[in-house]
């Protein structure tokens, strides 16, 4: 075991992991702002509504993330009016690439736990919030999405920690996150044992604190659920 | 004169090959299928190229069974270290970094290395008129540690895991120039439909410091007589007419 | 833009090697999952922090990152094992490296899965089948073990979901499965997106079949079950 090439890289794998993080930060951002209407349209009742969203859920859940961000990071340079309009700019960089694949994948979780938990919403909140006299909108504003999300928590989480671990894939696209600052080590001084156990290390640490945080964020807004003490 | 050398080398080899033939009846060798024209994967998912035919070559020199397992160039030095296979052929230049870990045979072949624009940019190769521009190498080569010892503080380096998603991102304009062996870029990329929008530019560069002394076969450090019986059958191809004839196959002159 | 260029064959030949990795690693997966079910559920603490340890270090590091550590590091413990042994060298090929990297993975989460099954088993049945006189083993294989499989139908479906769709993540170690010979075929054609969108439509072939076939599944076991 060769453990002092890590410590003269460490450098990399920090600059890794801000990548990791930012990457995984912006797109589960970017991934929740989209599947809110996503989800919102999948409730509909109208089928020709529905279509859309379903299609996008059943496709994003349906493939693997790999071969989605290798269709929009290989993939767009196909198209010549891809490659000679503006939006270049955006797919000419691996990093966006990633980021919008990891968004558009995400989103499609999302989108699937929002609206499976919209669904189980007790229909006794939908009469109550009627009875109010609320309009549709402060309905689902006031009462009916915060309530969503309290309970999609432990399910966003457990998809939080996939995306974490999904973004690993950057490290394939010339990206150096976390796992691309492993192929690097490895490829200079092929110490490959040493070089992606290290990156497992800080991932493993990662999950670990965004599984400490949900556990804080589920303590706060599941209060009325906790056992009460006696 | 050349008649002579040969027959020395054939007995000489027919001799060492009695004694080796028992030790090694079969060779695994690593390539790896991404660098064409030396080594690509086909349509049936056979391997073709240079390093592939050479690889066959001087297994049949060496009175060996050729068993060729393809793998990805970052992993290809630690895999022979882990024993997934006994040699490297894979246009791997001899280099002192690299013989820290493994060892080499005598060079099988030997191109410089340029640089190659897109047609129309007007790139030219110096520290101030690439500044700020992209360059894409394969991780880990040769071409790797000159652009970064070199270049790096002026350029922007992208680095690929194999020489053909460099060329992919080339023809989709992700980079401003490509930095390979002259030979590689020349057959795989320029000389293809996909390249004839790209053009060298530049001088050919083969510093030893950076560039090594050539391609050569790559054992693991306690196996160094399969190196040398290496160096022996490439001696052998060269002088018997073999090499020159998979030369042909390829490239209009000799690469050697 | 569907002209394949006679590379179809080609990635056709990576659906069988896509398919063969899962549904071998879906093997491994229930054996470690039942096995890790088990220990969870066992009195014996050695046994029950082992489990842990297992499924905490899989949920923590990323697939990928596992299997390289599994396919490199993996080769290189194993080699001075054998050395140590004097055995002759064992080949970990990027098949098996794929195969055991990713039936490792969901084998805890199956732990999970069959731990909730067994415990959703009601007492009153396992009671019932003691004073029935079975045997602790006997009541495992004909009580608990049928209940539990219908208790964790959906996680398994859904396990065995995510576990096809990880398959691709053999082409990254080298094996040339679907994913990476959609590679090959689209740098050759310079029709990426052609190539890797054909292999999204044969990813969703295999998840709509599976999900017909959990379906029928899911109606067999729960026959005798009463819905609402």
């Amino acid at each position: 075991m060769d453990y002092e090439v890590i410590f003269t890289n460490i450098h990399l794998y920090i600059e890794g992991l801000w990548v990791t993080i930012q990457l995984v930060f912006l797109s589960l951002v970017c991934g929740f702002v989209l599947a809110l209407p996503i989800a919102l349209l999948a409730i509909c009742r109208s089928p020709w509504i529905q279509i859309f969203p379903k299609t996008y859920i059943y496709f994003f859940r349906g493939t693997p993330l790999l071969v989605q961000m290798f269709l929009i990071y290989h993939g767009m340079g196909q198209f010549e009016f891809v490659r000679e309009s503006v939006i270049w700019i955006v797919f000419k960089e691996a990093y966006w690439c990633a980021l919008i694949a990891f968004a558009l994948n995400t989103a499609g979780y999302t989108a699937e736990i929002l609206r499976g938990t919209i669904e189980q919403t007790p229909f006794g909140d939908f009469e109550a919030a009627r009875a109010c006299g609320m309009s549709k909108s402060t309905m689902y504003r006031r009462i009916i999405l915060p309530g969503t999300f309290r309970r999609a928590l432990p399910a966003y989480g457990n998809e939080t920690i996939f995306m974490l671990h999904g973004s690993a894939l950057a490290g394939v696209v010339t990206i150096v996150d976390l796992f691309g600052a492993a192929k690097v080590v490895n490829s200079r001084h092929f110490v490959p044992f040493e070089s992606f156990i290290t990156a497992g290390f800080f991932y493993f640490c990662l999950t670990f604190i965004i599984v400490s945080l949900f556990k804080k964020l589920e303590f706060r807004w599941n209060a009325h659920l906790r056992p009460r003490k006696v | 004169m050349k008649k002579l050398i040969t027959l020395t080398l054939l007995v000489l080899f027919t001799f060492t090959s009695n004694v080796s033939a028992n030790e090694w009846d079969k060779i695994r060798i690593g390539v790896e299928g991404a660098y064409p024209p030396f080594s690509s994967i086909e349509k049936d998912g056979t391997l073709k190229g240079f390093d592939i035919d050479i690889a066959r070559a001087l297994c049949e020199e060496i009175g060996a069974e050729c068993v060729l397992v393809p793998q990805d160039w970052d992993g290809i030095i630690p895999a022979l270290l882990a024993r997934k296979y006994d040699a490297i052929i894979a246009s791997m230049s001899i280099t002192e970094e690299r013989k820290k870990k493994v060892a080499f045979s005598e060079k099988y072949y030997n191109t410089p290395a340029k640089f190659a624009r897109k047609k129309g940019s007007g790139i030219i190769i110096s520290k101030a008129g690439m500044k700020g521009k992209t360059v894409g190498v394969q991780r880990a080569t040769i071409h790797d540690n000159f652009i970064t010892a070199e270049f790096g503080d002026s350029v922007n380096i992208k680095r690929y895991g194999t020489q053909d998603e460099a060329y992919l991102d080339a023809i989709a304009g992700r980079i401003d120039l490509l930095l390979a062996d002259s030979i590689a870029m020349d057959e795989g990329f320029l000389k293809t439909d996909k390249g004839k929008g790209w053009e060298f530019v530049g001088p050919g560069y083969s510093d030893p410091k950076y560039f090594g002394v050539g391609a050569g076969i790559a054992v693991r450090k306690n196996e160094r007589e399969l190196a040398k019986l290496f160096s022996l059958a490439i001696k052998v191809i060269r002088a018997n007419g073999v090499y020159h004839r998979i030369n042909g196959k390829y490239f209009a002159f000799d690469v050697y | 833009m569907f002209d394949l260029h006679g590379y179809f064959p080609m990635i056709l030949q990576g659906m069988i090697l896509t398919i063969e990795v899962a549904l071998l690693s879906l093997l491994i997966a229930i054996i470690l999952g039942l096995i890790g079910a088990l220990s969870k559920l066992s009195k014996s603490q050695i046994a029950r922090s082992s489990a842990n340890i297992y499924t905490t270090l899989i949920r923590g590091i990323p697939d990928l990152v596992l299997m390289t550590i599994i396919y490199y590091g993996g080769q290189i413990q194993l080699n001075n094992i054998g050395d140590f042994f004097g055995w002759d060298y064992i080949d970990i090929s990027p098949f098996i490296a794929g195969t055991l990297t990713i039936g490792f993975i969901f084998g805890a989460y199956m732990t999970e899965t069959f731990r909730g099954g067994i415990l959703a088993v009601s007492k009153g049945e396992i009671e019932a089948a003691h004073a029935f006189g079975m045997n602790r083993w006997k009541v495992f294989v004909h009580i608990t073990m049928p209940l539990m499989v219908r208790h964790s139908l959906p996680g398994f479906g859904n396990n065995w979901m995510v576990l096809s769709k990880s398959t691709a993540l053999v082409s990254v170690i080298g094996l040339h499965d679907m994913v990476y010979n959609a590679g090959v075929a689209g740098g050759a054609t310079r029709q990426p997106f052609t190539f890797y969108l054909v292999v999204a439509m044969l990813f969703l072939v295999i998840t709509g079949v599976s999900d017909f076939g959990l379906r029928w599944a899911n109606r067999r076991f729960s026959v005798g079950v009463r819905r609402a």
